[in-house]
């Protein structure tokens, strides 16, 4: 397995949204170096034949029935935003000026 | 007379006496915490206000003679990652800093439904991400044996705030071993029950397949009581298991394991592990021979690979549950000066308001669930997992519960590991393969490790829906063990001024 570098990191970062300086970005590559060398234990042993598992529990999807219930009021489910405008969520621009 | 010394069962016996009303009580302890929280630092949040009007509405419902709750009236320290609506819930991380959530957590509601009177929220690491509460944003809590040490983590408010007598209860949650690692170093009572045994709802996600919620005491009565407060089906966390919950109490107070059969995993004992932790657990071994239990021992091969299968699956899913945090709904929202767009604005705010230790395993899960890497690593992992399941599926073919220690060593001084990540995954080598595999267990205190004088304990597992069982075990281990020290552990804690 390759080595992780520097510019991994970075594109790690930002497939993350997370910014990083540059001196974070040196800690992280040489610190995720030493985990990910021991982690990849776990390819010792994960042969081909073994099945995954992704959870302790085995269950297929919970349905329950489609009604509507008490919910949150808007003012409640606003209370947190850091702004807001016309009881709405108020959110920087998503799209580009083009 | 009680005291803040009492057990919570001893406190609900008084207020259901009206030796005590509940007021009083609460009082007792929110004097406590301001007396000693200032070393120990176990609270981000006292809410002294809440609880005596929690308590003030469990003396009048128990003054017009209403029936109420096994725990009505005594108080609780809630882990500071469970939604308590209007009290401030930041998972140790600055970028929830001043968050008030809207709503309870499912556990929080049954909490305020059997009358227990919440008096604050707990330190831990950042989203649950540590073992020692140094990855909390808002300083490290303080082990009561020592105040130079940490009181293990995720969990270790909670933990320390009932060693050092600031609350009879507490919540925590477990996804590695936060719940039964700080239990073990602190010398209480933790519990982490079965996956799906406790409902999720309202807890902040750090790794969905592995968290659960669990109780902490001093005694393993009143683990159970609070185990029995909390648990059961929930039609909010789809994850909830749809059965009854395991008779925990009575299991508690049967203080008997003869014919019990109980497996010691060589793989998590032996070399590694400190004398004195190994010293204990096989005194309190000898005890449970002594009561009439048969000791085998098992092995559990695949256990060696179960650590690196954690760091991998709890980052992944860590890496794709704290994509929540994008500063548009609630919580942190930096850089918002007009002329960013979103995505900028949230790259920003996720790097002003994660520590070091939540951006390295984010940036690990993506690492590892990124194509061209996800089979050798998250698949692998997967597979480890399935590995260690089926361990615990052949060791319980032949015993009733499975022993070890809790962790390798006491615990460890405040700074000792904080800058090795490695070093510090690996004090949860004992309690990792537990959540793996999403089986329940039990860290009981089995006595002070002679070299250091602090809490060793030892870990008893049981099969999915089969917590009963180390509640029996627990119980009867902790009444021997009183015996035979004549007083409890806790009373050896040293004095911390205050009271």
């Amino acid at each position: 397995m390759a080595a992780i570098s520097r510019d991994d990191v970075a594109h790690l970062a930002k497939l993350a949204r997370v910014e990083m300086t540059p001196d974070e970005l040196d800690h992280m590559a040489t610190e995720l170096e030493d985990i990910l060398g021991a982690v990849k234990r776990v390819q010792e042993v994960a042969t081909a034949e073994i099945a995954p598992t992704s959870h302790p529990l085995a269950m297929t999807n919970i349905f329950r029935e489609d009604v509507v219930r008490p919910s949150l009021t808007n003012e409640e489910a606003l209370s947190g935003a850091p702004a807001k405008a016309e009881d709405r969520f108020k959110v920087p621009q998503i799209l580009g000026e083009e | 007379m009680t005291t803040i010394y009492s057990s919570a069962s001893e406190m609900a016996q008084a207020l259901s006496k009206k030796d005590i009303s509940s007021v009083e009580l609460t009082k007792l302890h929110l004097g406590r915490i301001e007396a000693v929280d200032g070393k120990v630092h176990a609270f981000l949040h006292v809410d002294s206000q809440g609880a005596i009007a929690q308590a003030t509405a469990v003396d009048a419902k128990r003054a017009a003679g209403e029936k109420l709750s096994p725990l009505a009236g005594v108080p609780l320290a809630l882990k500071d990652i469970l939604a308590q609506k209007g009290v401030p819930t930041t998972a140790g991380s600055k970028i929830l800093q001043g968050w008030r959530p809207p709503y309870d957590s499912t556990v929080v509601a049954k909490l305020k439904a059997a009358g227990v009177v919440i008096l604050g929220k707990t330190n831990m690491d950042e989203f649950a991400m540590g073992s020692s509460t140094e990855n909390s944003a808002y300083g490290t809590t303080q082990n009561p044996w020592d105040l130079t040490r940490t009181p293990g983590g995720s969990s270790g408010g909670s933990a320390a705030a009932v060693a050092a007598f600031q609350a009879p209860l507490a919540i925590g949650t477990d996804t590695g071993g936060s719940i039964r690692q700080p239990a073990a170093l602190t010398g209480i009572v933790g519990v982490k029950p079965t996956y799906g045994g406790v409902s999720r709802y309202g807890v902040v996600a750090y790794s969905s397949s592995l968290d659960q919620v669990g109780p902490f005491a001093r005694t393993v009565l009143d683990t159970a009581l609070l185990h029995e407060a909390i648990a059961g089906h929930d039609e909010r966390d789809s994850t909830s298991i749809n059965a009854p919950v395991p008779q925990v109490v009575a299991a508690a107070k049967k203080l008997d394991v003869k014919g019990m059969k109980i497996g010691v995993i060589k793989e998590l004992g032996g070399t590694g592990f400190q004398a004195g932790v190994s010293q204990r657990f096989n005194e309190a071994l000898e005890l449970l021979v002594a009561g009439g239990a048969q000791i085998v021992e098992v092995s559990c091969p695949n256990f060696e690979y179960a650590l690196a299968a954690y760091y991998l699956i709890a980052p992944s899913e860590a890496s794709s549950n704290l994509a929540r945090f994008d500063s548009m709904r609630y919580g942190l929202r930096v850089g918002d000066d007009g002329s960013k767009g979103a995505e900028e604005v949230m790259s920003i705010t996720r790097e002003a308001g994660f520590g070091k230790e939540v951006k390295r395993r984010i940036i690990l899960g993506t690492y590892a669930l990124s194509s061209g890497y996800y089979d050798a690593y998250y698949g692998s992992a997967q597979k480890v997992r399935t590995l260690v399941k089926q361990d615990f599926e052949k060791a319980f073919a032949q015993v009733d519960v499975l022993v070890s220690p809790v962790t390798p060593t006491t615990a460890f001084k405040i700074g000792e590991k904080s800058n090795d990540p490695v070093a510090m995954y690996l004090s949860d080598i004992a309690t990792i393969p537990v959540n793996m595999a999403g089986i329940g267990g039990m860290s009981l205190p089995v006595g002070l490790a002679p070299e250091d004088g602090l809490p060793v304990g030892m870990q008893i597992m049981a099969p999915v829906m089969q917590d009963d069982r180390f509640y029996r075990v627990g119980g009867a281990l902790e009444a021997a063990l009183l015996s035979k020290w004549g007083k409890p552990l806790l009373s050896n804690i040293p004095e911390l001024g205050g009271m």
